[in-house]
């Protein structure tokens, strides 16, 4: 350091120090607002078409789907929803026909919240798919929720009612009991706690069967709202 | 000899002062994101882009910063990289960025970073700096490969994602948990103390040697 002092100027005036970072945090910001500009326009069509890809998961049959919210005691289509607002999703087949709605849950996990996505058709009172959107399950056991084929197929027309019940593995017997993974009883009671509080909360705000929102903007609509 | 010099500078943050081996240095990404290959790889390759964008920049105006407010700006240098890096990252692999999560913006706060502009990137010619970066980074990537390759190998009996074992193989599922990465790279910095000693032990006994033959 003794060497570099030498060539600087003893003391440089607080206006210099001033100056030498207000200029490095301009150059900073006017970077970091080009990159975010830059990329804005890839990162809203990945998390578009990642959502896309999921309700197109949990609901089979579908092609086309809206965004719904529960606003003034209906539910409305919007193009684009208020952040922070509970969402669900209509499901349209080719005709434009409603199907289902895919529904996001989340709830507490065994070590994180796990996200999730599941199809739900009003008409059967039936849970068609699920999707885990996020989780942190403990890998080669918690996540099995995910990864374990049988698990997931279990929820491929499950009735919601009274309510999903997760059972001890291989002693399913009504189409509302749940196989639990072996050694991850805590992840999948929660998977199954979250479709069941999930469907608790909107099930009285759901429209009667036959009266939902049609597909606006017609079947070719991909449904982001864009 | 000019060309010796910066080769010099690249060789030895790959190997004779590789930063996590022999500084021990930026440990908390080495243990959190080596749970597969491929997150290592991303990891390093982040690391790699913040540190030599970083020491470029640093070196380009180690004259021109008051040493009095350098490491406010090396700080802001760094910072605008790992932002860079992050929405790059978010907009081409958003799997891998979501499986890095919090440790993307934390390279910010990567000792290893800080640390190359202040000892090096501030002193020397640009040219000289990059190199360094570059060695360092390097050195920084081969360690994160190890560690992950070998977990990922034990803990889920795959390389990038490629069954390597039968059926029959059973993970080491503790091998991508926590305390797999402190298992691995506790084995990995024991074998590079051992190879440290026994090379002082063979050059010593070299001296030796040759003191008695003259």
């Amino acid at each position: 350091m003794t060497a570099d002092a030498g060539k600087q100027p003893a003391a440089p005036s607080s206006l210099r120090l001033v100056l030498t970072l207000a200029i490095a945090g301009l150059v900073s910001g006017v970077a970091i607002i080009g990159i975010y500009q830059t990329t804005l326009p890839t990162i809203t069509a990945n998390k578009a078409r990642e959502l896309r890809e999921a309700v197109f998961k949990v609901l089979p049959g579908v092609s086309g789907m809206q965004a719904l919210v529960y606003r003034d005691g209906r539910i409305v289509v919007v193009p684009q929803p208020d952040k922070d607002e509970p969402v669900i999703y209509g499901g349209y087949d080719e005709q434009g026909d409603f199907v289902g709605y895919a529904m996001p849950g989340a709830g507490p996990g065994f070590q994180d919240t796990i996200a999730l996505l599941y199809g739900y058709l009003p008409r059967e009172k039936q849970v068609v798919g699920m999707e885990i959107l996020e989780s942190r399950e403990t890998p080669g056991l918690g996540d099995k929720i995910y990864k374990d084929a049988h698990f997931v197929g279990e929820f491929s027309a499950l009735s919601v009612e009274p309510e999903i019940v997760a059972v001890k593995k291989g002693t399913s017997t009504q189409n509302n009991h749940v196989d639990s993974i072996t050694g991850a009883t805590i992840s999948s009671k929660a998977v199954v706690r979250i479709i069941n509080e999930t469907h608790a909360a909107w099930a009285a705000q759901l429209p009667a069967p036959g009266t939902e929102p049609p597909l606006t903007g017609g079947p070719a609509d991909n449904g982001t709202g864009q | 000899m000019k060309k010796n010099e910066s080769y010099e500078e690249f060789v030895k943050g790959i190997w004779r002062d590789n930063p996590v081996f022999v500084q021990v240095l930026g440990m908390c990404p080495m243990l959190a994101v080596t749970n597969s290959a491929v997150n290592a790889i991303a990891m390093g390759m982040a690391t790699l882009f913040v540190l030599v964008g970083s020491s470029f920049l640093v070196s380009v105006f180690r004259h021109v910063i008051p040493k009095q407010v350098r490491i406010s700006c090396f700080i802001i240098i760094i910072a605008t990289f790992v932002t860079i890096a992050d929405y790059t990252l978010l907009a081409l692999v958003p799997k891998v960025h979501k499986e890095l999560g919090a440790f993307i913006p934390l390279i910010v706060a990567n000792c290893l970073i800080l640390g190359r502009q202040e000892a090096f990137a501030s002193r020397y010619p640009t040219r000289l700096a990059v190199m360094d970066a570059l060695g360092m980074a390097g050195g920084f990537l081969l360690a994160l490969f190890s560690l992950g390759a070998v977990r990922e190998i034990l803990g889920d009996g795959a390389l990038f994602g490629v069954r390597l074992f039968s059926e029959n193989f059973e993970p080491w599922i503790v091998m991508i948990l926590p305390p797999g990465g402190f298992l691995t790279l506790g084995v990995i910095l024991l074998f590079f103390n051992w190879f440290k000693y026994k090379k002082d032990e063979f050059l010593a006994d070299v001296a030796e040697a040759e003191r008695g033959g003259s």
